[in-house]
């Protein structure tokens, strides 16, 4: 075991007493070898972020702190080096990557100088060869016309940008070691790719060891030559990144590995219904909406089309996904179908009736006929109401006695899989799987013919995704209900729906059934995607 | 909810101004039966010290300085309690409305209250008593007028946030109309900075009204903290107790009221405590 750059060693994490459990991280052992991409695997809760900050001595302390255990990097204990030597090796030797470069980065100053702070801090370099030094790492992560990006401040670069100039700095030293903590999770899929690639590619040319902290067995799949599995804060199994992903030994890590969804495209045929001439039940068409920035005069304000004319038509029982990334204008779209946002231009029919310039009063009556999944179980819920309440909510507007919708909320509890006694509770008492299970139930009390659902599951862990989706499937049969998926995810996209809708800046490019696209896809923004998918050639 | 309870009661400055309020409140209550003559009533004469044949002694026109205190807790606590209840009703209901139509309508109801914090608020109180002519009501008025807009402006700003939130997307989805959304979904989630302002509020009304009472401003059928020591202000050098035993109670009340508020504030956002 030479060659480890890292070794940690029965490292013990004690949380304060009023945590769920004692310990975040119990007796953990793992090394991380030279020239060597190490995943760490979790569901969120794990402890692997708590792992990793442990070792670089950035635990907020003392609420949480080490109790034990030894984290070995060239010889020396990580965990007990005084202050000074820990600065010095915190961003020389082992660099970090953070999840979320908007905040790592200081909105106040320039990239470059950043940059070139991390050199001066560690070297005792001049000026002009610290500057050389930061251009040659900005071109080494491919940032275009790195003289102009080394004067732009965080907020004029886009979110790939950011993160290329966070792996940047962590490269700007030569460090031996970089911990990279879910460092492409905040990014667009195609985004994810490119850095997914650069990362890989800097990996083997400098040769430094990466400790890589994902949720995601698409992006390990992509990066990892080893993984790490870790839940409640211990290792459930590690290995070579083909033997961990082909043949799991562990239940735990095989459930997980069973719960992500496969690429493979949900087949189009489904029993009966497909009548081709029936009128669908919503048809929007050329529906437009700009936003007008606060900033200015009126007639000079900055104008954001959020939706630049898109027309779909859903029929009844029939599923369609709604596939982009941030800034498509995906989630501008479902809000103007249900009625939270009204339409510059174009029509929604729902049932042949056209809602689009309708009031917020006006639109009432066909409030029943549509309903809505939100994305955070945690804003969703009203934590002040019970559980019951909030489901019964719907119904008792729309004139249902009080005691009867109370009843038919203990019934559809039931039916998504939550005990009917928790009609009596608040929100805060169930986790997020359960929350999002309550914010199915209300969207089903009134009993619509279509739902709309904006990312209901990219909140949740890979397991509690695949229960949620499940559930779904399973309502949507039972209740011959149509439903609009709106997802930037492709593989949750292919497991749910039959049909597809790829959206790109404010327009639907390209649209059909999922199989024909996934097979050949047409349009060039939809290759790109469906090629950005992590993992795309790992099949179980 | 257990949890706040312990922290706010875990803290011993909200217990001790707990304990002085409650003393207060008790002694407002039993006003009548502590002292049963009126506090205007001459009963000896002026200028007698302390711990004689009155605890506090008497003022310049031989009038009890205990009974004076103990009817003056009942005015200051009740102008400065119900001018702070009209403010707080005003001004939940003008930052509700702004802030949950927004547009123009936040605009106009915004722009109108800062017409009321442009001006000095004091000076502003003391022109409204002096055109509605000095009585009980037109200090809860004069009181509650230039006490709104802080609350307007925390309403507003929570009302924003939590008009963002899903929950309050998914009662417009389910169709629920616009006021049980603010009453129901909306205002009881902005509750606890309201709490916290409206407490401090109250603290702000007693000084006002204390202030405006030592000009002379104050209701002239009522006994008041601030009355006894414009009273006594003459005479500060020959009987220094006329004005130091009310100051001292109006210091202690505010005091108490602000630490309550703060540990009220503690209680509620526990995590500001721990960063």
């Amino acid at each position: 075991m030479s060659d480890a750059v890292l070794a940690i060693e029965e490292l013990r994490v004690a949380l304060p007493s009023w945590a769920d459990r004692s310990y975040a991280v119990d007796g953990l052992s793992l090394t991380v070898q030279r020239e060597q991409i190490l995943c760490v695997v979790g569901e969120s809760g794990s402890g692997k972020s708590v792992m990793a900050k442990a070792v670089l001595g950035l635990l907020p302390e003392p609420h949480v702190r080490v109790t034990g255990g030894r984290a070995l990097y060239d010889g020396r204990d990580l965990l007990r080096l005084a202050p000074a030597d820990m600065r010095a090796v915190r961003g020389g030797r082992i660099a970090m990557i953070f999840q979320e470069p908007m905040v790592a980065l200081n909105p106040l100053m320039t990239v470059g100088r950043q940059t070139d702070e991390v050199i001066e801090v560690h070297t005792q370099l001049r000026p002009a060869a610290r500057r050389r030094r930061v251009l040659e790492v900005f071109g080494d992560v491919r940032l275009p016309e790195p003289e102009r990006i080394l004067n732009s401040y965080p907020h004029e670069l886009s979110g790939g940008q950011r993160q290329r100039v966070m792996i940047a700095m962590a490269l700007a030293l030569e460090p031996a070691l970089i911990i990279a903590d879910e460092p492409t999770t905040a990014l667009d899929v195609t985004t994810q790719a490119q850095i997914l690639r650069l990362l890989k590619e800097l990996q083997g040319r400098h040769g430094t060891a990466i400790l890589f902290i994902t949720h995601d067995f698409g992006v390990v799949a992509e990066i990892a030559d080893r993984v790490a599995v870790m839940r409640h804060g211990k290792l459930v199994e590690q290995g070579g990144v083909a033997e961990v992903l082909r043949r799991p030994q562990h239940d735990y890590t095989q459930a997980l590995v069973a719960a992500v969804p496969s690429l493979v495209p949900r087949q189009a045929a489904r029993n009966g219904s497909s009548a081709g001439h029936e009128r669908p039940l919503l048809a929007v068409s050329g529906l437009r909406k700009t936003y007008l920035g606060r900033a200015g005069l009126a007639w000079a304000r900055r104008r954001v089309p959020a939706v630049a004319g898109v027309s779909l038509e859903i029929r009844k029982g029939h599923a369609l996904a709604l596939v982009g990334e941030s800034g498509s204008g995906k989630s501008t779209l479902a809000r103007l179908i249900v009625g939270l946002e009204r339409a510059d231009r174009g029509a929604i029919l729902l049932e042949g009736i056209d809602v689009a310039g309708l009031s917020r009063a006006r639109l009432r009556p066909y409030r029943k006929t549509l309903q809505m999944i939100f994305q955070d179980p945690f804003a969703s819920l009203n934590p002040r109401w019970r559980v019951g309440d909030i489901i019964a909510q719907g119904p008792i507007v729309n004139g249902t006695p009080r005691k009867t919708a109370q009843g038919e909320a203990a019934e559809l509890l039931r039916l998504v899989g939550l005990d009917p006694k928790a009609a009596n509770r608040y929100p805060h008492e169930f986790s997020g799987g359960q929350r999002q299970r309550i914010g199915i139930a209300r969207a089903l009390a009134v009993k619509p013919k279509l739902i709309i659902a904006d990312e209901p599951v990219s909140a949740l862990d890979v397991s509690v995704q695949q229960q949620v989706l499940e559930l779904l499937d399973r309502l949507r049969t039972a209740f011959d209900l149509a439903l609009l998926f709106i997802t930037h995810d492709l593989r949750v996209a292919a497991h749910v729906c039959e049909e597809i809708a790829v959206m790109k800046d404010g327009v639907i490019v390209e649209r059909g059934a999922t199989a024909a696209i996934f097979a050949a896809p047409q349009h060039d923004y939809t290759k790109a995607l469906l090629a950005a998918v992590p993992g795309r050639d790992w099949h179980r | 909810m257990q949890s706040f309870w312990r922290r706010f009661f875990g803290n011993p400055r909200v217990v001790l101004s707990l304990l002085w309020l409650g003393f207060i409140v008790a002694i407002a209550a039993a006003a009548p039966l502590l002292a049963p003559t009126s506090p205007f009533a001459i009963v000896a004469k002026p200028f007698a010290p302390p711990f004689g044949e009155f605890l506090l002694g008497t003022d310049s026109l031989g009038r009890s300085l205990l009974a004076g205190l103990i009817h003056g807790a009942r005015t200051s606590l009740l102008i400065a309690i119900v001018a702070t209840l009209t403010a707080v009703a005003f001004g939940t209901l003008v930052g509700a409305i702004a802030g949950f139509y927004g547009g123009l309508v936040d605009d106009l109801m915004m722009r109108f209250s800062e017409f009321f914090q442009t001006i000095p608020s004091f000076i502003f109180a003391i022109v409204l008593v002096a055109i509605l002519a000095p009585s009980a009501t037109s200090l809860v008025v004069a009181i509650a007028t230039v006490s709104w807009p802080p609350i307007a402006r925390v309403v507003r700003a929570e009302v924003l946030t939590i008009k963002a939130r899903e929950f309050v997307q998914a009662a417009i989805v389910a169709g629920q109309r616009d006021m049980p959304i603010l009453l129901g979904q909306v205002l009881p989630n902005a509750l606890s900075p309201l709490i916290v302002t409206g407490s401090l509020l109250v603290a702000n009304a007693i000084l006002i009204e204390s202030a405006l009472s030592f000009l002379g401003l104050g209701a002239p059928d009522l006994m008041s903290w601030g009355f006894q020591i414009g009273a006594g202000r003459p005479f500060l050098r020959d009987a220094w107790w006329l004005v130091t035993v009310p100051g001292v109670a109006i210091l202690l009340t505010v005091l108490s009221i602000n630490l309550v508020g703060e540990g009220l504030n503690d209680a509620l956002n526990p995590r500001l405590r721990d960063l």
